[in-house]
């Protein structure tokens, strides 16, 4: 009948309308996707273009200076790897200590309920916050100054709810069939989690701090709140000392500049020389971000494949 | 009584994040209550022009705000729809192998330190947009704007994903059973199906830009500017405090307090947005 | 149940002896003043339909109730030779799971090696001496019948067993510590009938030297297996008896139709 094949005709319309939106669609999703694929493309290619050639021995080995030539970024490694130290030794033990807590100790109660929710909080507080934190508290309160402690610990409790939460998903991930296992035998609590719970979670957990660790570094804005010094000629002093006790600690104290800090301050000279030297410091920090993740995610592979849940 | 004894040095670990939180809010306080013993609330919520390193020093906050916002209003603008469409086509087209590489270039994307984000907008767009954009000024908001919405993408395009990802399959099911496609599966009932996770995946957007430092404080300008004009130099809450430190400000003046009053500022809108997302989230857990 | 009856229901000499327990999930009673004896290197059955409470009972023999929140122990679990009541909240659980050990219904093996699983036990104890450790080991494996498969990788992961050795190796993992009791927790719902018989045979070898008490729902098993066999239902001890007599001619109807199959 007449109206029924209309009725068919219109409908294969619609459906033909239907799926060429269904198609646009796809195709404007793969473009959204590929901006950001976009976006790094770019700036790899021109960070490599303009801080490539700065890249040498001699760039690794200067201090900064007048001079974009001769200036290097000697200070500002080393003071990334002491900073990154303290970090590590703020950020580990206690976050590792904090996910055990709440997943092997605590109780459904209040206390736990506020611990979480200020960990929870505390992840989505800007970065600078803690630089201001750490100014109030580290720089003047116990009056550490503008050191390596202040700058380490900053980070520290900034990628602390990182640590934290990789914890809590490793040991999650954990069957309770094991945990009764070894209770069954007589363990004890701390026994089952020093046998057990910490070995089986190491996997996940060295991938959260690495990741942690990887942001800490990258990290500009609350290191300079908290004193870190743009232009720094000289390193701070050296944790071996030739007489006895052979270690010292001084450099926790001495001031200090980063990697990224570095970066900044050259990018905001108006001379192109510097801005040279600023892309060949961003080649760096991206490679080590880059590196550090990389390792994290192989890391992370190779744990899941040696225990099977 | 070593297990007792180990149950307590966990507990006290676990405490840190309230001590953190606890500090936090005590040193902004201290501070800011030092700043609002000489400057009245008024002046500062209401007043157009922040100057307090001035001989004759103006201290309202709104050019800083309004930085801020004008420079989060462009980033949002960039992040939300992109990251939404991202996460659509990634959770309901994408085949496998498409899906693989994108993942990976999302979360590199996120890692990239900021500074060098920044670097890319002074260096690399806003020369690139004034060729389009001719009384574009070196410093702006909107070259920053464009890089941070795109760098916040990939936490707006994750969130979202694992909203969309936890609707039953059976939803979907119902509706390509109806001779849906997936363009109208997706927008008519994934999504609203996802919405709670969506708004938290939003908000978490908007509070990241908001709380971003380097990109604005390399390539927005350190001019605390009130206007909404976007091709103009302006300065945002975070890169005052960051220009402010990087100077020589001795502990308890007037203008070391300015930070702190900045700071708080920017911690109250972060806490809203994520009391918000916090209320988002709990939504989701009641619907499943 | 008369309580009196206990010592006098069989004529054998008691490992354990189960007076008036019951316990409570939160506010809900689990079980319901059980009295039951536990014959001295006996195999006990526990059978009744899922949710009975049988499971609940055996976890009482250890303590496996402290570990969540919210349980409640009243009544006595007596442990003889020594009167030790077991669920007395005055008793370390820690002592009594070192004199009893359980097996359970899925196997779970530490993602250890073979030798540090069974050894997991002894050196929670603080067996330092690495000769006494090897020794108990292989005792241990050649106990569970085990140690013939295994002798050459007893240093290899213990997920790469099959899941009927996985299970003989969580048995040899509660055998090294020489318990007074073994708990079965229906230790082969998990496994394939081949995988099953060694472990039924096994169970037979054990009560040799050590007192056994199993849980199952598989009343075939408990008939082939057991001594004497509980009949449970919604808590409460339905029927207590030679395994013989339960099975051949129960006195109560309600253990007859479980066992014909009418219900469960």
């Amino acid at each position: 009948m007449i109206s029924e094949d209309q009725t068919i005709v219109q409908i294969r319309k619609k459906i033909a309308r239907n799926e060429l939106r269904d198609y646009l669609f796809s195709i404007i999703g793969l473009l959204a996707t590929l901006i950001g694929f976009v976006l790094l493309f770019t700036l790899i290619i021109d960070l490599l273009i303009d801080g490539f050639p700065r890249l040498g021995w001699q760039f690794f080995t200067s201090y900064p200076s007048r001079f974009p030539e001769k200036a290097g970024i000697l200070s500002a490694w080393v003071g990334t790897t002491l900073v990154m130290v303290v970090t590590a030794a703020t950020a580990v033990p206690l976050g590792i200590a904090t996910g055990i807590y709440l997943e092997e100790y605590a109780r459904k109660n209040w206390l736990t309920h506020l611990i979480e929710i200020n960990m929870n909080n505390l992840a989505g507080v800007p970065s600078i916050i803690y630089g201001l934190l750490a100014l109030g508290l580290f720089v003047y309160f116990f009056k550490f100054g503008e050191s390596i402690l202040t700058g380490g610990l900053t980070l520290g409790l900034l990628i602390l709810p990182m640590v934290v939460i990789a914890t809590r998903e490793s040991i999650r991930a954990i069957p309770n069939s094991i945990r009764e296992a070894s209770y069954a035998l007589g363990a004890t609590k701390w026994q089952t989690i020093k046998d057990h719970i910490l070995p089986y979670s190491f996997g996940g957990v060295l991938t959260g701090i690495i990741i942690g660790l990887s942001r800490a570094i990258g990290e500009t804005a609350p290191i300079i709140t908290v004193g870190a010094l743009t232009f720094i000629a000289f390193l701070p002093s050296s944790p071996v000392t030739a007489e006895f006790p052979f270690l010292s600690f001084k450099w926790l104290f001495d001031p200090f500049t980063v990697m990224p800090i570095q970066m900044f301050n050259w990018v905001s000279r108006p001379q192109k020389g510097f801005h040279l030297n600023a892309a060949a410091a961003g080649i760096i920090l991206l490679i080590m971000t880059l590196l550090m993740n990389g390792f994290a995610i192989y890391l992370r592979h190779r744990f899941r494949k040696r225990i099977k849940w | 009584m070593k297990e007792r004894a180990i149950e307590n040095s966990l507990l006290l670990s676990a405490l840190s994040s309230i001590f953190v939180s606890l500090a936090i809010v005590f040193v902004l306080f201290f501070e800011a209550f030092a700043f609002f013993k000489v400057v009245t609330v008024w002046e500062f919520i209401t007043g157009k022009q922040w100057t307090p390193l001035f001989a004759q020093p103006k201290f309202g906050i709104l050019p800083l705000v309004s930085g801020t916002l004008l420079v989060t209003s462009i980033a949002v603008g960039v992040a939300l729809p992109i990251g939404l469409i991202v996460a659509v086509y990634l959770s309901e087209y994408a085949p496998f192998k498409i899906k693989e590489v994108a993942k990976p270039i999302l979360e590199i994307l996120a890692a990239v330190p900021t500074v060098v984000y920044g670097y890319f907008a002074l260096l690399f767009l806003t020369p690139i947009l004034q060729k389009f954009i001719p009384n574009l000024s070196g410093f702006n908001a909107l070259s920053p704007g464009i890089i941070m919405g795109i760098m916040i993408i990939p936490y707006v395009s994750s969130v979202s994903e694992d909203a969309m990802k936890a609707v039953p399959m059976q939803i979907r099911e119902g509706s390509y059973a109806m001779g849906a496609t997936k363009f109208q599966t997706a927008f008519r009932v994934v999504i609203p199906s996802a919405f709670s996770g969506i708004a938290a995946a939003f908000i978490i957007g908007i509070s990241r830009a908001i709380g971003e430092t380097m990109v604005v404080a390399i390539a927005a300008g350190m001019m605390p500017n009130w206007t909404w004009n976007p091709l103009e130099p302006i300065q945002t809450l975070t890169a005052y405090i960051v220009g402010v430190s990087l100077g020589d400000l001795p502990h308890g003046t007037l203008e070391y307090q300015t930070i702190f009053a900045a700071g708080i500022t920017l911690f109250l809108m972060t806490l809203f947005l994520n009391i918000l997302g916090f209320w988002f989230r709990k939504r989701i857990r009641e619907v499943y | 149940m008369v309580r009196g009856g206990i010592e006098t229901m069989i004529p054998e000499q008691l490992k354990a002896e189960v007076k008036g327990l019951n316990f409570y999930y939160e506010s809900h009673q689990a079980l319901k003043n059980i009295c039951l004896p536990i014959a001295d290197r006996r195999i006990t059955a526990l059978i009744g339909p899922s949710g009975c409470g049988k499971t609940t009972y055996l976890r009482c023999f250890n303590r496996m109730h402290d570990l969540y929140p919210n349980n409640r122990y009243e009544g006595e679990i007596i442990l003889f030779p020594d009167g030790l009541n077991i669920v007395d909240p005055k008793v370390d659980p820690i002592e009594v799971r070192m004199r009893i050990s359980m097996v359970f219904q899925k196997p779970n093996p530490f993602p250890k090696t073979l030798f540090e699983n069974v050894a997991y036990g002894l050196r929670v104890r603080g067996e330092k001496k690495k000769s006494l450790i090897e020794e108990k080991v292989v005792r241990a494996l050649k106990q569970a019948a085990l140690w013939e498969e295994v002798k050459d990788r007893i240093h290899d992961l213990a997920f790469n067993l099959s899941g009927g050795q996985q299970q003989r190796l969580c048995i040899a993992r509660a055998l090294a510590t020489e318990p007074e009791i073994l708990l079965f927790d229906e230790p082969t719902s998990a496994l394939d009938p081949t995988a099953t018989s060694k472990i039924e045979e096994l169970i037979i070898q054990l009560k040799k030297e050590v007192t056994i008490i199993i849980v199952t729902h598989n009343m075939q098993q408990a008939a082939r297996v057991s001594d004497y066999t509980a009949f449970m239902y919604l808590g409460e001890i339905i029927e207590f008896d030679k395994t013989d007599k339960v099975f051949t001619n129960p006195s109560k109807k309600l253990t007859e139709d479980y066992i014909t199959g009418r219900f469960g």
